[in-house]
Order: C-alpha cells, then sequence, then structure tokens
C-alpha cells in the first residue's frame, strides 16, 4: 500500500515521458487525476491508521536491496510521517490544480513534478538510511530543473546555487551516515535498528564529529541560519507551484530528519549541542523576520518568513535536548515542531501561489508596483490576508496551535528562548505593512487592469487556507497523530 | 599444477585478436563486417566462460602465477562486455575503413592484456600484462591521422616507455631481492628483505600500474588521447585497461609487508588524482576532454577501497561495484559525445534535449551517475567505497570523496545546462552546425542509452550485484 502511494506518480510520470503522443490537455488532466488518487489511497491510509508503538512503524514494507552493507528498501509510517506523507499530497494536488492554465512544455512539467512527488514522499516513509539518501539526493535533482526549466529572471545562476549548495548539504549528510553505519554493531544502515541502539552513545568525540555532519546537511536544507543564503534567490527565480513545493515540501525534508534521524540516534551528542542548536534556532526567527521586514519584493519577503518559520522547529527541537523542565513539556514542544511542519507547509505553499498570480498578471513582484489591489481583485486579496494571517500566527489557523505549542514547551524548559516571540511580533508588522501597501488605498501601477483569480487559482490555493484553518479550530485528530510519536522522540533523546 | 583451461577465456581474446588481424589482410573492405562479427563472437564467448568460471571456488593456474577468482572472474566479464559494448561505436564510426580488422585485433589484444593484469600472481605475468595492455593503445589512439591523435600516441607512448621501465624495474629489484615472482613466496620472503629496497621496489612498481589506470601522477596521456583519437579509442583506452590495472594495484598492495607505507601512498595518490582531475576539468570547453579529466578524478575514486585493501571486508567487493558501475557509466557518457559528432564544444549541446530527447536523458543519467548520483551504480560504488575507507581507519578519505564529489558536479553541470536550455535561434551565416546535422550517429546513440539503462539497473538492483562481488 505505501509502495503504491509513493511509486504511483513516478509510474505516471514514467509513462508521460515514455509516452510522446500525449497532448498537453491530457497531461495536465492525467497530472490532477493522479495527485488526486494518491491524496485519497492517503486518505484511507490514514482512516486506517492506529499508531504503532514505540521503535515500530505501521503500514511497514521491507524488501532487501544492497544485504552486503545491510541496507534495505524500508519503509513505514508512524506519528511524525504520517501528517507530512499526507501534507505532501495536498500540496502537489494544488500545484497539479494550479498549473491547469501552464502553457510553457505542460507535459514535462507534469512528469517532473510527479516524480518529485514520489521522490517526497518516499523521503517520508524511509526507514533506511541509505533509502532517505536517495530521496533526498533525487528531490535537490528534480527542483534543480523545476527551477532552470520553469524559473525566470536569473533561473540559470539561482538553480546553479541551489543545487550546489544543497548537494553540499546532502553529501554531509551521507558522510554522517557512513559514520553511523562504521559505529554502529552489527553495522547497518536501517534506522529503527540504528534508533533501537545509538551506536555513538559512548563516544563523545566521534558522535559529536557525526552530529556536525548530520546537522550540517540539515541545516542546509531547512535552511537555517547561517545556511540560507541559497534560499532566497532560488524562490525569487522558480516557478510559483515550484517555490510551493520547494518551500512547503522540500524545507520539511531537513526539519524532518532532526526528529528522525539526528535526535533519536544520536541522543548523547544531541543532548550535549542542545545549546548550539537552540541558538541557531532563535537566531533563524530573529534574522528571518527582520531581513524579511527588508524586503520589497513580496516573494523574497514569503521567502524569508520560511527562514524564521524553520526557526522555530529548530528552537523546539533544541529544546527537547535539555535536561531542564519536564518531558512533557518538551514533548509539547515536539509536537508542536510537527504541527509546525505540516502548518507552514500548507501557509507558505498558498502564499507562495499566490505571489505567482502577482506575477503572472503584472509580471513583478515588487509591493510598490501595486497600491489598492483589493478592489479589483476582492478573492486574491482576501485569500492574501487569509494565508498572511495564518502564516503570522492568527489564533484560529494551524500556525497558532503550531507556534503556541512550540513557546509553551520552549519557555518552560528554556526562559531564555522567549526571545524568539520578537519574531512572531516582526513577522505581524512585516505582513500587515504587505497588506497594507498592495492591498489598501487607491488602485494605482500595476493595480490596474488586474484579473481576479481564476477557478483552477482559487482551487488550489483555497483548499490549504481552509485546512490551515481546519487544523486551527478542529487540532485533535492531527494532534493525536503526531503526539503519541511526539513523546517517542522525547524519550529517545532523554536515554 | 598448470591448468590451462583455466585461462580459456584470455586464450580465447589472444586468439581472436589473432585472427582477426590475419583474417582481417584476406577479407575485403566491403566484407569488414565479417571480422566484427568475430569479434562480437569472441567477446560473447569469453563473458560466457568468465562467468561459468566465476561460479567455481577460487583456484590457480601455471604454478599460482595467475588466479583466477572472483575479482579476475568479474574483471573478465567486465572488460569483455565493456569491450562489446565500445564496439557499438566502431559500427558508427569505422565501419567500411582501411582499418577495421587491425582495429578490432587491437581492442582484442588490450582487452587480453587488462585481464592478464587482474589475474596476475606472478611479477612476470603482471610485467607481460602491463606490456600487452600498452602497446595496442599507443596504436589504437594513433588511428584517428590527426595531429592531434599523433600527439596525443606519442605522450602515451612515452609516458608509457617510462613507466614501463619504472615496473619493470621495480620487478627487478623485488625479484633480485627474494629470487623469487611469485606473490605468495613474495609474500613469504619479503619481510626479510632490506626494508628501504622493498619500499623503493613497490613504489616503482606500483607507479607503472598508476599509468595504465591513468592516475596522478600518471596521468598526462589521459586528457590528451580522450581528446584526440576516435571516439572508439577514447572509449576504450579511459575504461578497459583501468579495471586490468586497479585490480592488479589491490592484489600488488595486499601482499607487501607491513611496514611499507603504501596505504598512505595510495590515499596521497587517490586525493591527488580526485582533486587535480576535478580542478582541470572545470573550465574544460570540449566535452571529451572533460570527460578525459573526469576519468583522472573517477580513478582517484576507484583507488580509494584499495587503501583499505586487507584492513575491511568491503575494500574489494566495493572495487568490484565501483568498476562495474564506472565502466557502463562512462561508456554511456563517451557513446554520448559518439553519438554527435559535431557537439565537440559545450555551447554545441545547447537544446539537443528538444530535438533528441533520449540521447540527452541518456547523458543526464550517465554525468548524474558520474557525480553519484543515487540511485545510478556508481552511487552504490561510492557510497561502499567511503564506507570501506572510513571502515579501515581512513575516515578523512571518506571526507574527501565526497568533498570532491561536490566538486565535481559543477562541471557536470555545466554541460548538462545547455542541453537542457531551449536551442539557440540560429542567425543566418553562423558557425553553429545546421539541425540536420545533428542526425548524428545512431548506434552510438543507442549504446549510449543502453549503457545508461544499464547504469541505473545495476544501481536499482545492486543487492545481487554485491553478492556476486563478495562471494569468496
Amino acid at each position: 500500500m505505501l509502495s503504491v502511494i509513493v511509486f504511483l506518480p513516478l509510474a505516471a510520470a514514467v509513462a508521460l515521458v515514455a509516452v510522446p503522443r500525449v497532448g498537453d490537455t491530457a497531461a495536465r488532466a492525467l497530472w490532477v487525476a493522479v495527485a488526486a488518487v494518491d491524496l485519497a489511497l492517503i486518505a484511507i491510509l490514514w482512516a486506517r491508521y492506529d499508531s504503532p508503538a514505540a521503535g515500530e512503524l505501521a503500514y511497514e514494507e521491507r524488501v532487501a536491496w544492497i544485504p552486503g552493507v545491510n541496507s534495505s528498501y524500508h519503509v513505514g509510517v508512524d506519528g511524525l510521517s504520517l501528517p507530512l506523507v499526507a501534507m505532501t499530497a495536498v500540496i502537489f494536488l494544488a500545484c497539479a490544480m494550479y498549473a491547469l492554465r501552464e502553457q510553457h512544455r505542460p507535459r514535462a512539467q507534469a512528469a517532473l513534478f510527479l516524480f518529485l512527488q514520489s521522490v517526497s514522499l518516499g523521503l517520508f516513509v524511509a526507514a533506511d538510511l541509505i533509502l532517505f539518501f536517495v530521496f533526498f539526493d533525487l528531490s535537490i535533482v528534480g527542483m534543480f530543473f523545476v527551477i532552470a526549466g520553469w524559473g525566470h529572471g536569473d533561473r540559470r545562476h539561482s538553480a546553479l546555487k541551489f543545487f550546489l549548495y544543497t548537494f553540499l548539504g546532502s553529501l554531509a549528510l551521507l558522510v554522517g551516515f557512513i559514520g553511523f553505519y562504521v559505529a554502529a554493531d552489527p553495522h547497518t544502515f536501517d534506522m529503527l535498528d540504528l534508533t533501537a541502539a545509538p551506536p555513538l552513545a559512548g563516544r563523545p568525540l566521534l558522535g559529536g564529529l557525526v552530529l556536525a555532519a548530520i546537522l550540517l546537511g540539515l541545516a542546509v536544507k531547512t535552511p537555517t541560519v547561517p545556511f540560507h543564503t541559497w534560499l532566497p534567490p532560488a524562490h525569487t527565480d522558480a516557478p510559483a507551484v515550484g517555490s510551493a513545493v520547494l518551500a512547503g515540501v522540500l524545507l520539511k525534508m531537513g526539519t524532518y530528519g532532526f526528529v528522525r534521524i539526528a535526535m533519536p540516534m544520536l541522543p548523547t551528542a544531541w543532548r550535549a549541542w542542545a545549546w548550539v542548536i537552540i541558538t541557531v534556532g532563535v537566531v533563524s526567527v530573529i534574522y528571518g523576520a527582520l531581513v524579511a521586514l527588508a524586503q520589497s519584493n513580496l516573494k523574497r519577503m514569503v521567502a524569508y518568513t520560511s527562514v524564521n518559520h524553520m526557526g522555530y522547529i529548530v528552537l523546539a527541537v533544541g529544546v527537547a535536548g535539555l535536561t531542564a523542565g519536564t518531558a512533557q513539556t518538551r514533548s509539547v514542544a515536539v509536537t508542536g515542531a510537527v504541527t509546525q511542519m505540516v502548518s507552514h507547509g500548507l501557509i507558505t505553499a498558498a502564499l507562495f501561489l499566490l505571489a505567482g498570480v502577482l506575477r503572472n498578471r503584472a509580471g513583478t513582484y515588487d509591493m510598490r508596483e501595486y497600491g489598492g489591489l483589493a478592489a479589483p481583485a476582492p478573492a486574491f486579496a482576501t485569500l492574501f490576508a487569509v494565508g498572511a494571517f495564518a502564516s503570522l500566527g492568527l489564533p484560529a489557523f494551524s500556525g497558532f496551535i503550531a507556534e503556541f505549542q512550540i513557546f509553551t514547551g520552549s519557555v518552560a524548559a528554556a526562559p531564555v528562548s522567549a526571545i524568539a516571540l520578537l519574531g512572531i511580533l516582526v513577522t505581524a508588522a512585516l505582513f500587515l505593512r504587505a497588506l497594507q501597501r498592495v492591498f489598501t488605498g487607491e488602485t494605482r501601477g500595476q493595480s490596474v487592469g488586474f484579473t481576479d483569480l481564476r477557478a483552477s487559482e482559487r482551487w488550489s490555493v483555497g483548499p490549504l487556507l481552509l485546512l490551515s484553518l481546519l487544523i486551527g479550530i478542529l487540532p485533535r485528530p492531527l494532534l493525536a497523530v503526531i503526539e503519541p510519536a511526539a513523546h517517542t522522540v522525547v524519550d529517545l533523546v532523554g536515554r | 599444477m598448470m591448468r590451462p583451461g583455466l585461462l580459456l577465456p584470455e586464450m580465447l581474446l589472444a586468439g581472436g585478436a589473432l585472427t582477426a588481424l590475419i583474417g582481417g589482410s584476406f577479407t575485403p573492405r566491403r566484407r569488414q563486417w565479417i571480422i566484427r562479427g568475430l569479434t562480437v563472437a569472441v567477446l560473447l564467448a569469453v563473458i560466457v566462460t568468465a562467468s561459468l568460471q566465476l561460479a567455481r571456488p577460487a583456484t590457480t593456474a601455471f604454478n599460482d602465477s595467475f588466479t583466477v577468482d572472483t575479482a579476475t572472474g568479474v574483471a573478465r566479464v567486465l572488460a569483455a562486455a565493456g569491450a562489446l559494448l565500445i564496439l557499438a561505436i566502431a559500427a558508427d564510426e569505422i565501419a567500411g575503413t582501411a582499418r577495421e580488422s587491425e582495429t578490432y585485433a587491437l581492442l582484442l589484444f588490450a582487452t587480453a592484456g587488462a585481464v592478464l593484469l587482474a589475474g596476475a600472481t606472478d611479477l612476470l605475468v603482471l610485467a607481460v600484462g602491463f606490456l600487452l595492455a600498452s602497446i595496442p593503445l599507443y596504436a589504437l589512439i594513433g588511428l584517428a591521422m590527426s595531429a592531434a591523435s599523433a600527439e596525443a600516441s606519442v605522450k602515451t607512448y612515452l609516458l608509457g616507455a617510462l613507466f614501463g621501465i619504472l615496473l619493470l624495474l621495480g620487478v627487478s629489484i623485488l625479484s633480485g631481492l627474494t629470487g623469487t615472482t611469485g606473490y605468495t613466496q613474495l609474500a613469504d620472503r619479503m619481510p626479510e628483505a632490506p626494508q628501504a629496497a622493498v619500499t623503493l621496489a613497490a613504489v616503482a612498481a606500483i607507479a607503472g600500474l598508476l599509468f595504465k589506470a591513468g592516475a596522478v601522477p600518471a596521468h598526462f596521456w589521459i586528457p590528451d588521447a580522450a581528446q584526440g583519437s576516435t571516439a572508439l579509442a577514447a572509449t576504450f583506452v579511459t575504461t578497459v585497461p583501468k579495471i586490468g590495472a586497479l585490480i592488479a594495484v589491490y592484489r600488488f598492495v595486499v601482499m607487501l609487508p607491513d611496514p611499507t607505507p603504501w596505504p598512505v601512498m595510495l590515499a596521497a595518490v587517490a586525493t591527488a588524482s580526485m582533486t587535480l582531475g576535478n580542478l582541470a576539468a572545470y573550465w574544460q570547453a570540449d566535452p571529451r576532454r572533460l570527460l578525459g579529466w573526469s576519468t583522472v578524478s573517477q580513478v582517484g575514486f576507484l583507488l580509494v577501497p584499495v587503501v583499505a585493501a586487507g584492513r575491511s571486508d568491503l575494500a574489494l567487493p566495493s572495487l568490484l561495484v565501483y568498476l562495474t558501475g564506472y565502466v557502463v557509466t562512462n561508456i554511456a557518457a563517451f557513446a554520448a559525445t559518439a553519438a554527435l559528432p559535431a557537439g565537440r564544444d559545450l555551447a554545441h549541446w545547447r537544446g539537443v534535449a528538444g530535438q533528441r530527447p533520449w540521447l540527452a536523458a541518456a547523458l543526464l543519467v550517465a554525468l548524474l551517475g558520474l557525480v553519484g548520483t543515487p540511485p545510478t551504480a556508481v552511487f552504490v560504488g561510492k557510497l561502499t567505497t567511503a564506507t570501506a575507507a572510513w571502515d579501515g581507519g581512513y575516515a578523512w578519505l571518506a571526507v574527501v570523496v565526497f568533498m570532491n564529489t561536490l566538486a565535481s558536479l559543477f562541471y557536470y553541470l555545466r554541460w548538462i545546462m545547455p542541453t537542457y536550455r531551449e536551442p539557440a535561434p540560429t542567425p543566418p551565416g553562423s558557425d553553429h552546425p545546421p539541425a540536420d546535422d545533428r542526425a548524428g550517429r545512431r548506434w552510438s546513440a543507442r549504446l549510449a542509452v543502453t549503457a545508461a539503462a544499464l547504469s541505473l539497473a545495476a544501481g536499482v538492483v545492486a543487492g545481487p550485484l554485491w553478492d556476486v562481488a563478495a562471494s569468496p
């Protein structure tokens, strides 16, 4: 079942490439259909899901791959991965809807995004380090072609920077994985085995080095300050759907790595480095927010708020490594972190898709070129305002649930982390200022004659924000899945 | 014991080469395809006999001077299969030319030399293998009959002569010190010989083998040969001889006595090859020369498991797996250049993806494969060789491997990016190749696609491949 979900989009992508007679319209329709079917399958999966016991996975599948080095095709889901799997499918479906109007090589685009969907789903269900790395690396290759092929502006340069930078991260990650393998006895790449018996517990120096390699790899992907410099150009020059997937799904691969790999497998080193991680998180929160405040390019601004939002997650997972506070509060922080991954995915994907509309209509993201846009484009203004409020953490949206838990857990364990609350304040200011600049006042500049959202755009952005609202009002179903897993992670780090 | 039957694959290769040479002289030029058919048949027979022997337990022939084990078996299959694949380029490039059958004879001789090198466990057999693998290459590289190819040929010859003498020097000193040439007795007697002399001789012999492998400091002929010779010769010299040379280095170093500082030395050579090959490839405009430098860096990666020889169980299997991945992936990349003879500048590759999507896809898989992107076979090779190095106590070498992998990404992307750009608008009278020139050569294109698919497949089914390589 899980393998079907992962490889169905890939099969569709291969079919699109191999059968050149598929027309553009059919290709677009096929993309939407496959993404919808995949989401439906995941819904069934979720409906039949029972939280697995600690150290186990639900819907587990395992086939030997390279038995010589104990690496296998091993997949399964638990409370950390299932929400991200569902979020991935939702975002890709939204992108498929949005791209129904794409004119530039739609068949190739559909194939590439279906490939990316398989890769992203595969990463979140992988239970083997090498399998994880395979998907991690392929996501970079896929996104490189998205930016280079469908981007605008200085896209080739941005794509190259993105590829080189994140490839550096992935190789650092691989070095860390090999460190696990060599230190484990018996040698293995299996995540469950490595989690059950952390290999580097008694070797602080090597454990620290391996953690450094893995943190570097994940920090580049997340990204956190100071490894975030690839992100703004990549987002600015990527197409709207590319940005949505990059921010919504690909960034989560980094933060997911923290809770899936770094924390359970290197508990001793994680605790030793917890303050470094917390500091990086807080700096990312503040720095991301302040730089976002200074942007006049709307898309760049949203990109920097991603650095800010990822910072909350890093802060929360860092706090989980502290010995201060109770296991209960730390568990709340980790639950908040995972909720934030889902929430940020939905909201930021929506904001990037909306930013794409700006460029599509008027050819620029510059907020100074617009004004009074609410009059000609009320639907656009409404959805953007909803997205902005959701992103700044207004209660009744998923962002509030996530950030509330993160701060409850963090401030209880490390009162100094309250500094990060400043980030929320700045984010609120910058979103309100953006709303004011673009939508209010007299209609002028590029706003004149601006066409409002078309059906496909409404149907792609709307459900994303609706889901965020739903999670904000009824968080229980999501939290019920995440909480047991978050508890397990905190226990594992506390060993 | 003699057991000549164990050398059936080598005999087939040598016999086939002689038949091709003599038979070619009596065959009219328009019927030279008969010789090509013969060559194909010989190589297929070699693959079959070698595979059959691979299933049997390891043994030796001719009084322990030639070992038939997993490494030899894999080398035989790889060398023959590599040569067989490369023949597809011949079908495009030299079919019906004046030197067709001679080329096949040279290919078969050089393949025989590579396989001899791989199985040699006697210094004299090693020397013979070296010469048999080297001399045909001088002629092969010169066959393009152009100024560049003549220069490459002379360069290869001079370097080959120099490093061949070094190898022979090492062989003479070792046999003079110990009174024997067989590896088994050498391993017994070397610890009693003067350490400095043994080290000196070992360095000289390894240097000779590094020439065959195309590693720093004996790499200067590789980029010239890759650029100046025919596509056929370029693909062959950067692929098949390396198989024999690297396994020969492996066999040679594992018998050296402990105090010899060979692991550090080889680690330094590996690092230098990786780094220099990458740096030199950075700004090459000719894809063939870029690939030539990329093979220099690949040899650096291939030397990494040799450093861990005797210290990690993963060393030999990972070397063989990497070699397998390297052979198919490198052939795919060179075949792509052969399929587009006009594309001798990276700029000429602009827009190829639109006109020839399969060729571009093969190139993409091959180049990303050479970087070590999963799930291609080279990824499995890089992963396991780096693991072997770390396991063998050389964690820093594993880090060097991945830093160089990152460095190599850039120049491969320099080639991939124009390929996937939209074609340039061609103003009338420009020197861009006209569109119909891009129809190119069919067999080479098919080979590129096949080899790229093999490289993907070998990565996906790496488990059975590893089992073969790790069988005792």
